[in-house]
């Protein structure tokens, strides 16, 4: 137990300095006349600059594990990383999401500061050293995107899609809470440092901590979006401003991607025979049905959002390898993923204007022909996300597969993969519609210098990042022993 | 003499009530958050006779930030009905399916 002095806060510095930011930042939004908006814009900006130097700063020994907070957070190298990310995913996601609020007249303080606050939900997932902990992480970051969803009052399916969001939400969190009070009730611990040296392998068949693996898992794969809990992710995605569906597509993935692996693969590591089975059938489940529901959606929101159940079968697939490779390729997907998704909804933030969502599959017709810069960056996009060398999309998927075939079940692999070709008609679709098809409506390409060179710069890197796939992998892998 | 196994079954069956009522409830959203609310209560029955039989106060204070969160899901959840409420005039389960898909 270490004690609750200053320098035991300090662990969770990064946290603490965003949270005064936030506070500081809404405060003085509350003043901030109409048009001078732009100060809590840049304001936000600023805090995630920050926030990135004070996590980066807050380096301290590198390779090695602390606790603090009487062993409730915990600061290693794939918390670093996955914060550091998640900061310049939602840094982007401003820059992306900018003009498309302005249009709309949401280009409010409270969606900064509301994002800002999910930011803070990632960090302390991020960081989770006890079960508490995780929960806690995991409210604040859905509480923000029940929030940032219901964020349009005008519109007519916002709402909707934010009350839909909310009950599976809360559901999701109800057994995830009845899942953790079993693992309590049988080890007498939330830790999970206490869990992964308590939880062994002979635990296996014990059947009140299988019931309570169940509920957790179930309330994860409802978070995730994994089928059978998937409902909730086309019509969140359908209904939300594109500019919170940018928002809810990426960053959040980090943090789940934490929940999954420090409790599944770290707490309960050690019983892993138990729910690597349960993690597979979920992966291979949403795999299936995002491939082949995604192929028959005419709006490109839902198509994403059917896209993102796939990718999210792939991240589980790594977890339920159930061995570190298979860990390593699970972030790897999870990290190129988030910038692969960013892009994509930035093309189709790229493309709309006032009055006009472009979120049709159709709404891309001809875009080669108005726009072949952007066209070409949309391709990049799509290639990577269906999985096509050199793009890095590629390499991820290849990844996860061979840890899946390393754990020994090459037949799971084939299978992932025969859907994954089938997957891949849908990306292509987009690409034939903007490269071959005659253009519908007179939609040209609006949003500022910074939103194109920025979603330039996001498309070159999945292809870039293909070529520098290993080093990239390497650089990952450290995090995960 | 009550013992750990009678908590634990009346909060699966309060939970069971809650999950049950989720999904029977076809009728009004309000439902649905009093329902929430009861699937947290449940849960928090079995983190307190858990606490009290392995003799660890830790469960009991789990219970107090599962309170606090569900205070704040309450309030989110009520605004986000009252902006629904706004826009459709109408609460009832059954007209939330203007997305399909």
């Amino acid at each position: 137990m270490s004690s609750m002095s200053l320098a035991g806060i300090a662990i969770a510095m990064p946290e603490i300095y965003l949270l005064g930011a936030i506070s500081l930042l809404l405060l003085v939004d509350l003043f901030l006349p109409e048009r001078l908006r732009q100060v809590t814009y840049i304001g936000a900006l600023g805090t995630l600059v920050l926030t990135a130097y004070v996590v980066a700063l807050s380096a301290g020994s590198f390779g090695g594990r602390e606790y603090g907070l009487s062993g409730m957070y915990v600061r290693d190298d794939l918390a670093r990383l996955l914060k550091l990310v998640t900061c310049a995913t939602v840094a982007a996601t401003f820059l992306y999401g900018r003009d498309y609020l302005i249009a709309r007249g949401l280009f409010k303080g409270e969606f900064f500061v509301i994002s800002l606050l999910a930011v803070l939900g990632i960090f302390v997932m991020a960081s989770a050293g006890s079960l508490l902990t995780m929960y806690l992480g995991i409210e604040i970051l859905a509480l923000s995107q029940y929030t940032l969803v219901a964020f349009d009052r005008e519109s007519p399916v916002a709402a909707e899609s934010a009350m839909k969001y909310f009950v599976l939400g809360a559901i999701a969190s109800g057994m995830i809470l009845y899942g953790i009070s079993i693992i309590y009730g049988v080890t007498g611990t939330f830790s999970l440092g206490e869990l992964s040296v308590g939880v062994t392998a002979d635990l296996v068949h014990n059947v009140g901590l299988l019931f309570g693996v169940a509920f957790l898992l179930a309330g994860i794969a409802f978070k995730f979006g994994a089928v059978p809990f998937h409902m909730w992710v086309p019509d969140v995605y359908h209904g939300a401003p594109t500019a919170v569906t940018l928002f809810l597509g990426a960053a959040p993935k980090l943090a789940y991607f934490a929940l999954i692996f420090r409790v599944l693969a770290q707490g309960l590591g050690g019983m892993s025979g138990a729910w690597d089975g349960m993690v597979t059938v979920l992966a291979l489940l949403s795999i299936g049905l995002g491939s082949l529901v995604g192929l028959s959606q005419t709006n490109i929101k839902r198509l994403l959002a059917y896209s993102t159940i796939a990718n999210v079968g792939f991240v589980l697939l790594g977890i339920g390898a159930g061995t570190p490779d298979g860990y390593r390729a699970a972030l790897f997907y999870t990290i190129t993923y988030v910038l692969m998704a960013l892009g994509s909804f930035a093309t189709i933030i790229l493309l709309s204007r006032k009055g006009f969502e472009s979120d049709r599959i159709d709404d891309f017709k001809g875009l080669a022909r108005s726009s072949p810069w952007f066209a070409w960056m949309m391709l990049f996009l799509m290639m990577s996300t269906a999985g096509i060398p050199p793009f890095v999309g590629f390499f991820s998927k290849l990844y996860v597969l061979q840890a899946v075939v390393g754990a020994g079940h090459p037949w799971v692999a084939g299978i992932a993969l025969v859907f994954s070709v089938i997957a891949a008609f849908y990306y292509l679709k987009i690409v034939k519609v903007m490269f071959f098809d005659e253009p519908e409506t007179d939609a040209v390409v609006s949003g500022g210098p910074a939103l194109r060179f920025l979603l330039s710069l996001n498309a070159l890197a999945t292809l870039a990042l293909g070529f520098t796939s290993t080093a990239l992998l390497a650089a990952i892998a450290h995090t995960i022993r | 003499m009550i013992g750990l196994p009678h908590y634990l079954t009346l909060a699966g069956i309060v939970f069971s009530i809650a999950v049950a009522g989720i999904f029977l409830n076809r009728k009004n959203v309000i439902v649905l958050l009093m329902c929430i609310e009861l699937m947290l209560l449940a849960v928090n029955f079995n983190f307190v006779a858990f606490s009290h039989f392995l003799g660890d106060l830790s469960g009991q204070v789990f219970v107090f930030f599962i309170l606090t969160v569900a205070a704040a899901e309450a309030a989110i959840g009520l605004a986000i009905l009252v902006v629904l409420f706004r826009e459709r005039r109408s609460i009832d389960v059954e007209e939330l399916d203007t997305m399909r898909g």
